[in-house]
């Protein structure tokens, strides 16, 4: 790890007017959402079955999957199945040699992110074009999304003008949204024409009719697999749900949760291959099984990637998708990191103040902040804390577990506050007094007064 | 009505008012209040770190102190949270499961418990309700603005029963202050930005003090109003419902 949560969300916070921009921006996604469940007088019961089913598929993951795959290959979709990011990888590469295909495009995939398989195809020297416009945005610009549904949201429309001028020659200086989509567009479209392989990300996977669910607002999912002679869905094993009804109380409350939209604009169901075309879909573990293992932690892979989670989070709005070092970020991606490196991702679960809010906000019902304290008790377990805090932990166990050197230490530390504070005030070495005053230190505890004036 | 009353460390070491308004206000409202002279901390600050297996001292002199009481009520929903979900005692479990149900946070216990209907207190000044998230969302003290449930307030029911206190509610009303125990130091950038954003909502609405039910949020949000030199006071509710001015 180059540097943790807290010294990465301080170089953003560096930045207060920029800062107060990201937080604003994101606070408003969360009160659409917020507009759009008031406006479903069932949406505690939605997410209830939500979450039910979630548990239920879960729990019988192994026949689901299996009455899928059997499913998909009889409606001819070639169905592979990938241990690990690596495998998933090679199995794509596998399919762009055998084709010698040269240009592929790619719709949002959090799962292709977190395989990091545009780096692994472009050592193979191929390249792979994203084709939503806020990942196209940030891979011009060589950078990870910073938030899952909306990848390029730490940026400015200055920004995304800079970047344009640079890649596609557009005119400097030029901030005009519409101008810049536009650009975008007439970029895209080629890409899209000459594409040989269109690769997307699945949402939901129905076992009942092995068919999958992919959903985008831009409609760049279709455009890439309509035009391809070759479609490749990706998918982690937990997107699967048993029945095609199912989806009316997911497809509700995905685009609710993520933007406020009462639907995404584009939810296109996938069957079987077009005339002349192939699909592959890549069914992914990935840790996913080891996280299903996890008791504690199981229920974080009920997630839809709505990143519900993110728009709320007060730490995340503050602190950016970047402070996370992670493809998924915010509050779900603190609980799902360390599942997959608990040193590199010690850090996560302590970005946090457990305020409670990801847990209520979820539309599956996934208990964040709890995953969150209880991730906190595995990483100290396993032994991922600096020696000073574990130090320090002690000492205070040490004392807070004794009255009498309790009641000492309390006078200590007030008598050091009144007649020696500067000892206290180092801006360096006290990081509470970096940017706050100590409280006064009164001449008695509520202890003592309470000897005093009520035992006499 | 015997009432145990649980006083959290650091308000016993360093708001020593906010104990004694709390002991006044319960006596006033006719309970007999006990206070337990061996009791020191809750154990969070340990366990929110990870080192819950350290808090095994404090979770043990906790049951030693309060076994026994039909009632125990603390100024503090994030101390009352952190008891009812992780207290445990494995030598004196019984007595601990006892102490989980029995403990309440302050403003839950007037209003669920002695069903306060009113109170002789004034305040008048400007007032803006900080909520806890560990109260609001923890214990439930008060709708939540993420959930879609019928909307209720316990501190807001009582802090209308008290004389010229006028309530000015920020824009986002429970939105976290940032204190987060030790994250207040370890995540310091971010915690004193989400403290001064709180503020500014505050500030907005010409309060003269932010009031709320955990003197840890109150502590923090202080710290940055004193830097500022700002004229908004802090205060626990308990000083406003028992005050008289």
């Amino acid at each position: 790890m180059s540097a943790n949560h807290s010294a990465l969300a301080e170089q953003f916070i560096a930045n207060e007017q920029r800062t107060n921009w990201h937080d604003e921006t994101l606070w408003l996604v969360r009160t659409k959402r917020d507009k759009a469940a008031h406006g479903l007088p069932e949406w505690e019961q939605l997410r209830e079955w939500a979450s039910l089913i979630k548990n239920h598929s879960l729990s019988n993951l192994y026949n689901y999957l299996k009455e899928f795959e059997a499913n998909a290959t009889a409606n001819g979709i070639t169905v592979h199945w990938a241990v690990d990011g690596e495998e998933h990888n090679k199995i794509i590469h596998s399919i762009v040699q055998n084709h010698q295909a040269k240009k592929i495009v790619k719709s949002k995939s959090m799962l292709t992110e977190e395989c990091h398989l545009n780096e692994y195809l472009s050592h193979q020297g191929i390249d792979v074009v994203d084709t939503d416009l806020g990942e196209r945005i940030v891979q011009l610009r060589n950078e990870p999304p910073s938030h899952i549904v909306l990848p390029a949201i730490h940026l400015k429309k200055q920004d995304v003008s800079d970047t344009f001028h640079q890649f596609l020659q557009t005119e400097k200086g030029n901030n005009d949204p519409q101008y810049l989509t536009e650009a975008a567009r007439q970029h895209l479209r080629n890409k899209f024409i000459e594409a040989d392989i269109a690769i997307t990300g699945v949402n939901f996977a129905v076992a009942e009719t092995g068919s999958f669910v992919v959903c985008t607002n831009e409609g760049n999912a279709d455009m890439g697999a309509h035009a391809a002679a070759i479609h490749i869905a990706c998918m982690g094993f937990e997107k699967i749900i048993p029945k095609v009804q199912h989806l009316g109380v997911y497809l509700r409350m995905l685009a609710r949760s993520a933007t406020g939209q009462p639907i995404t604009t584009y939810s296109s169901h996938f069957q079987k291959p077009g005339p002349g075309q192939e699909m592959h879909i890549i069914i992914v573990d990935n840790g996913r099984s080891k996280q299903l293992g996890r008791k504690d932690f199981r229920n974080s892979l009920k997630c839809i990637r709505c990143a519900a989670c993110f728009n709320t989070c007060p730490v995340y709005r503050r602190s950016g998708g970047h402070s996370y070092h992670t493809s998924t970020a915010g509050p779900i991606g603190s609980i799902l990191n360390p599942n997959i490196d608990m040193k590199a991702n010690a850090d996560l679960p302590f970005a946090s103040t457990l305020c409670g809010s990801c847990s209520n906000v979820c539309p599956v019902k996934i208990d964040i902040h709890e995953q969150l304290w209880k991730w906190r008790q595995e990483i100290v377990k396993e032994g991922y804390t600096a020696t000073v805090k574990k130090i320090g932990m002690k000492g205070m166990a040490f004392v807070l577990s004794r009255p009498g050197a309790y009641r000492l230490a309390g006078k200590s530390a007030r008598t050091i506050l009144r007649w020696f504070p500067f000892l206290l005030k180092s801006r360096k070495l006290n990081p509470w007094y970096k940017q706050r005053e100590m409280p006064a230190a009164p001449r008695r505890s509520f202890r003592e007064w309470y000897l005093k004036s009520k035992k006499s | 009505m015997k009432v145990a009353l649980f006083i959290p460390c650091y308000i016993d070491q360093f708001y020593p008012q906010v104990g004694i308004a709390t002991l006044e206000l319960l006596e006033k409202l006719g309970c007999e209040v006990f206070f337990p002279l061996k009791q020191t901390c809750c154990g969070q600050p340990m366990a929110n770190s990870g080192f819950v297996s350290l808090s095994k001292g404090c979770d043990q002199n906790f049951v030693r102190n309060f076994i026994g009481f039909d009632y125990i009520v603390a100024p503090s929903g994030s101390c009352v949270l952190h008891i009812k979900e992780q207290l445990k005692d494995d030598n004196s479990s019984h007595a601990a499961k006892k102490i989980k149900q029995s403990i309440y946070e302050l403003t839950e216990f007037l209003t669920d418990i002695l069903i306060v209907k009113g109170l002789t207190a004034s305040f008048p000044y400007k007032v803006g309700l900080h909520n806890g998230c560990h109260g609001q969302r923890g214990l439930g003290l008060s709708s939540m603005s993420e959930r879609m449930l019928p909307a209720f307030s316990k501190p807001e029911h009582l802090l209308s029963m008290v004389k010229g206190l006028e309530l000015r509610k920020p824009l986002r009303n429970d939105e976290c202050c940032g204190f987060g125990g030790t994250f207040c130091v370890f995540e310091e950038a971010v915690s004193v930005k989400m403290g001064k954003d709180r503020i500014t909502e505050h500030e907005a609405n010409e309060v003269d003090y932010i009031t709320g039910g955990d003197t840890s949020c109150l502590m923090h949000l202080e710290g940055i109003l004193k830097r500022k030199g700002s004229r908004i006071k802090t205060i626990h509710i308990a000083e406003i419902l028992n005050s008289n001015y």
